[in-house]
């Protein structure tokens, strides 16, 4: 009796880690690793919700549909093109936004509110925000007009030639106070005393910034602006409320694209071969991203 | 709008000048490098809020720039007339249970995380992070296959389960955070003192972790709120919708009308104006505790 109290105890605790974690663990397998590796299985599959007799073992032909798929090339480059823009942007702008909040001035409670609002505001209020915004007949463009500031006429998001500044401000409009939050909260581990160095050692605010700031925020940005890549590239909401993909599919993304495929056409099979070659296209450019940026992992939130 | 991305570089410039200035010529640099900037992105931010309102406030037809004489019609037609009082009451409860479950699960994992070395706690830690890169929006269909075969289709219960696995990840590395910031010291003196790990916990740092619990709670909540394409895909029943898609139905194709989707959007906005409001001391806070640094 003696001994099975302490051994008791001891066994409870290794086991007590594996019973909180547990839950979580049956989730993440049932909900999105079945689900990830069912895409492998329907990707070679014949699979039209609408032709339940003709499911078939087809084997690579609807990756060969793909490459032949005028429509997954242009949603791939626009998919590009928008990662691109909104990261690096996004990137930009947060930066400066959160340096200059970082600073003490008064009002800076209020003004850190007031510039991360836009975080806390979904794709579809976005969307119902900008669509008031770009309207030709009562918008901003044509408030402007009436000064003589813009062409009466503009409709930027019915012009293909526009359509895509248009998309990416909206989105920029609530990007850019995420990505300044998550700088922020790094730019306040900064430590004090490397900057009193710098100043004894004679370097300005520029130099300042280039050696001790940005040095400091590496693994952060590396690490934000890789999830952000990500984010931004399954981005739905909002280009399939505000553009619907258009004008004439302008703005359709890869993941759109397959969305419209499982919601229009019910093409399982070949809505899962396009999931499987964007979720291996994301995971090579991810780890080569990593390698490039030479990411030390310090701020990858797993050290102790 | 776009200005704002050519003007903010100019305050760089103004702060490369302001190293050699004088007291005036401080000043001015604070304002070039500061304020300027500061304004316009406050510009930026707080106009698209106020057409909101403006066109949710003043009548249909009217131009004027300011929400006067004050109408609430649009309101009456979104709540009464186009069923924005069924998809509150859907919205609120999904994230409501959102925000329990992805709670209650991140602290049982973010506290083992937090406070045991186990097996495989690299490799769980790793797992959590590795789902950042699942495509979500690419998921609906193998979702949507999952769902059906537990025949969850068509019930609020898979808008829970979809956002909690989304959002649990993210949560519980945020959790550990906030859970290694409480001393051990605490826990195990109150051990010594004769509780159990659970009295222990539920007396001495659950109460401590309440920032953290706000935080990743507000996350969860408002992450469900704005969740659209679940409901899309996995809701068929109008009487189930959210409110991001009775948003999206004020969007015709050819007629919008304007007033109806400027009322949805405040309806669809007050929640996490709240919500923001209560947790933005802790936002900061909460990211810097997590995902960000160690």
């Amino acid at each position: 009796m003696t001994l099975a109290g302490p051994y008791g105890a001891r066994v409870r605790r290794a086991l007590t880690p594996y019973a909180l974690i547990a839950p979580t663990v049956l989730l993440l397998v049932g909900f999105l690793l079945v689900p990830l590796g069912s895409v492998g299985y329907y990707a070679l599959q014949h699979r039209v919700v609408n032709e339940p007799y003709d499911d078939a073992f087809v084997g690579l032909d609807n990756f060969s549909r793909m490459l032949g798929d005028q429509q997954f090339w242009h949603s791939l480059l626009f998919s590009a093109k928008w990662v691109a823009a909104e990261v690096g942007l996004q990137l930009l702008l947060g930066l400066v936004l959160a340096l200059i909040v970082n600073e003490t001035f008064v009002g800076r409670a209020a003004a850190r509110a007031l510039v991360f609002s836009p975080w806390a505001v979904s794709g579809v209020l976005t969307t119902g925000i900008w669509l008031l915004l770009y309207n030709p007949a009562t918008g901003v463009f044509h408030q402007l007009s009436e000064f003589g500031l813009a062409d009466p006429a503009t409709s930027v998001l019915g012009d293909p030639d526009t359509v895509f500044p248009a998309v990416v401000v909206a989105e920029l409009w609530r990007g850019v106070p995420f990505f300044a939050i998550l700088i922020l909260a790094d730019l306040q581990s900064v430590p004090k005393d490397l900057y009193e160095a710098a100043s004894i050692d004679g370097a300005g605010r520029v130099r300042s910034f280039l050696h001790v700031t940005l040095p400091h925020l590496r693994d952060a940005i590396v690490l934000a602006t890789l999830l952000r890549a990500v984010w931004e590239f399954n981005n739905v909401d909002l280009l399939y409320t505000l553009t619907n993909g258009g004008p004439a599919g302008a703005t359709t993304g890869l993941p759109l694209y397959v969305a419209q495929l499982a919601r229009k056409s019910y093409d399982f099979g070949y809505g899962s071969a396009l999931t499987a070659a964007a979720f291996v296209l994301l995971l090579f450019c991810s780890v080569l991203y990593l390698r490039l940026s030479r990411f030390e992992g310090r701020g990858e939130g797993v050290q102790r | 709008m776009s200005a704002d991305a050519t003007r903010l570089p100019a305050a760089r410039r103004g702060a490369a000048r302001s190293v050699r200035a004088t007291a005036v010529r401080d000043r001015t640099g604070r304002l070039l490098r500061l304020f300027l900037p500061l304004g316009l992105y406050l510009l930026f931010t707080l106009v698209p809020f106020y057409w909101m309102l403006l066109f949710a406030l003043r009548p249909a037809g009217s131009t004027s720039l300011l929400p006067w004489p004050v109408t609430f019609e649009h309101f009456d037609t979104v709540w009464n007339g186009m069923g924005f009082r069924t998809y509150f009451t859907n919205s609120v409860l999904i994230a409501a249970l959102t925000l329990v479950s992805v709670t209650f699960f991140a602290l049982m994992g973010g506290y083992a995380l937090a406070r045991f070395a186990f097996r495989g706690r690299r490799a769980f830690m790793l797992a959590l992070l590795c789902t950042q890169f699942v495509p979500g929006a690419m998921m609906l269909i193998p979702l949507f296959n999952v769902f059906q075969l537990l025949h969850l289709i068509d019930t609020r219960w898979s808008l829970v389960v979809a956002e909690t696995v989304f959002q649990l990840p993210l949560a519980m590395i945020l959790m550990s955070g906030f859970v290694k910031n409480v001393p051990v010291e605490l826990e195990e003196s109150a051990m010594v003192d004769g509780c159990g790990r659970l009295r222990a916990f539920l007396a001495v740092v659950l109460p401590l972790l309440r920032p953290g619990i706000v935080a990743v709670g507000s996350f969860a909540f408002i992450g469900s709120w704005n969740n659209f394409l679940f409901a899309l895909m996995f809701l068929n029943d109008p009487e189930l919708q959210t409110v991001p898609v009775g948003l999206q139905t004020t969007i015709g194709e050819n007629t919008v009308d304007f007033g109806a989707l400027a009322a949805g959007g405040v309806v669809a906005a007050v929640p996490v104006v709240l919500v923001f409001a209560f947790v933005q001391k802790y936002l900061v806070q909460g990211m810097s505790a997590g995902a960000v640094k160690g």
